[in-house]
């Protein structure tokens, strides 16, 4: 199949540039750790308090939010990413070549992917190195895994999109942004419940909580049940969405 | 001769901007065909319409012996783009750019690698293979582009404006690399240049754009007779003889600080003759004198229309 084995090329190019480049991934690493740091220490005390906890347990609650905080960061990471090919030459090369031509985008998908895992591997590290303690089996970490990979594909297809929306790097680089926000409208740093009214409904029924939430049982050994058919549900339609728009706007002429 | 590119009533519009309006070109395999025209005439539009970037809104266009509409993919292996952005890779290296390429022809890996090796070779860039593009001179990422466009030995090349930017001594090496491309590899070259004197050098065949159309076509020789622009310059050694003369040889300019006049030249040594000798007779000193024949220049200058704005 040419599609796979020139996204296969294109992912080789991806990984080329991370290695040789490591400096754009480290950003989006520091963003996530500094603000699990900035949580556990500086807020952790009263938060652990506000859950029926310590900091400990705190830290418990919002590790799984701040991995989805890393897959956001990554995100604008892989805008900008799309957004450089898009105004150099190089992709009018690749246009005008007998290649697969979404190959182009499922590269940047597939290095995206190896990025966010690299990425969140460095948080999930900081986090147990401060006192986390998962109760999650190895199967739950498979299912772990999963979750974040499956949400991480959504994002990062959205994120492609976002990428070409612009002729101009620094505005591609900001689109993103606000999905940082997301993880704090959500269940990421607090419970929903402690949330004023219309704030706690945006909360509960926005598309981060439900994979938060999975995360957060899968984490502590228990069953995700229903958070788990919301979270894979948004991130179909996420990803979906995500790809049809990328395709649309590669394809635009001119 | 086989026929490698063919056009008839190519049209494209912006909106109501009208950026093509009726091109019909033939350019036969092997030759090198500029197209020439100010900016903004239309002429990125053409290579990217050719080269199944963008897509015409009319005219019947066959390129490499396919039809452009019905079968990109064949039209794309037959192809090679080189654009006035140089489309390398920044981030990889010489040698990676070349590889990547190679990867995305399927090549297989021995093939690749002695093909990149080969074309290292070919362009000077041995010696900077591993290093990244980034740090390559302009001319390097040209001469890096050009390669990567060959690595697949396209038939037909599109070097849409490929000297641009570049100083003198790198235009004459790309210049030198166009000449070799057609002679020993027997590719057809289709060129886009606001650069005379480079359309003068290279091309078998020449068309002038100018706001979406075609306004002269033919060798570089005919254009240059299609416009009467001989002239012969005279410089006075002294206002004296610049003020008795001025009214006398026909100038069609003069002027005064610099003692110059500038007389229409019809060709050939007669009309020479007689003014030099009218000059004799009448005892004036001349300082300097020059002939000038008709270059492309003229041919640009008149027949092209800056576009209105």
């Amino acid at each position: 199949m040419r599609a796979i084995t020139d996204s296969a090329t294109m992912l080789r190019r991806q990984v080329t540039h991370i290695w040789r480049y490591p400096t754009l991934i480290l950003t989006f690493v520091a963003v996530p750790v500094v603000f699990l740091l900035l949580f556990v220490y500086v807020l952790g005390g009263i938060m652990g308090a506000g859950i029926g906890g310590d900091r400990t347990a705190y830290a418990g609650y919002t590790t799984p939010g701040i991995m989805i905080m890393t897959i956001a960061s990554a995100a604008q990471g892989t805008a900008i990413s799309v957004a450089v090919d898009m105004t150099e030459g190089i992709v009018a090369r690749f246009k005008t070549m007998a290649i697969a031509r979404v190959s182009v985008l499922t590269g940047h998908v597939l290095g995206a992917l190896v990025q966010n895992f690299i990425a969140i591997t460095a948080v999930t590290l900081t986090a147990l190195l401060i006192g986390f303690r998962p109760g999650a089996s190895a199967l739950d970490w498979l299912g772990v895994i999963g979750v974040l990979a499956m949400f991480a594909f959504a994002i990062t297809w959205l994120s492609v999109a976002l990428g070409m929306v612009t002729e101009n790097v620094a505005t591609a680089s900001n689109l993103p942004a606000p999905l940082m926000l997301l993880p704090f409208l959500g269940s990421g740093v607090v419970p929903p419940e402690s949330m004023p009214g219309p704030l706690r409904w945006f909360a509960e029924h926005q598309p981060f909580t439900p994979v938060i939430e999975t995360l957060r049982a899968l984490l502590a050994g228990q069953p995700a049940g229903a958070s788990f058919a919301a979270a894979a549900l948004w991130s179909a339609a996420i990803a979906l969405g995500g790809y049809l728009w990328a395709r649309r706007l590669y394809n635009r002429s001119g | 001769m086989r026929t490698s590119v063919s056009v008839t009533g190519l049209r494209k519009s912006y909106g109501a901007h009208r950026v093509l309006d009726g091109i019909d070109l033939t350019i036969p395999q092997g030759t090198v065909f500029s197209l020439l025209g100010p900016n903004g005439a239309g002429k990125t539009t053409t290579v990217q319409i050719l080269s199944t970037l963008i897509k015409a809104d009319a005219g019947e266009i066959r390129v490499a012996g396919h039809d452009l509409a019905e079968e990109p993919d064949e039209v794309r292996a037959a192809i090679g783009v080189t654009g006035q952005f140089s489309a390398v890779d920044s981030f990889l290296t010489g040698e990676e750019n070349l590889r990547l390429v190679a990867d995305l022809l399927h090549l297989g890996r021995t093939r690749g690698r002695a093909r990149a090796r080969e074309l290292l070779e070919r362009f000077d860039l041995t010696d900077a293979a591993r290093k990244p593009a980034a740090t390559y001179s302009g001319g390097m990422r040209r001469r890096l582009d050009l390669a990567m466009t060959l690595v697949g030995t396209p038939e037909l090349i599109f070097l849409d404006e490929p000297t641009t930017g570049l100083d003198p001594r790198s235009r004459r090496t790309m210049w030198q690399i166009v000449r070799d491309l057609v002679q020993q590899d027997g590719v057809t070259i289709f060129l886009t240049t606001q650069y005379l004197e480079e359309a003068d050098e290279l091309s078998d065949h020449i068309a002038l754009l100018s706001q979406g159309r075609l306004v002269a076509e033919g060798t570089p020789e005919e254009l240059k007779r299609m416009v009467p622009g001989g002239h012969i310059v005279v410089r006075f050694a002294d206002p004296d003889g610049y003020r008795r003369a001025v009214s006398h040889v026909g100038a069609t300019s003069s002027n005064d600080a610099a003692l110059t006049v500038q007389i229409p030249d019809p060709g050939g040594i007669r009309p020479l003759r007689q003014l030099l000798e009218w000059l004799d007779t009448h005892a004036i000193d001349v300082a300097e004198l020059s002939v000038h024949t008709p270059d492309l220049d003229d041919v640009f200058l008149a027949l092209t229309e800056e576009p209105s704005r």
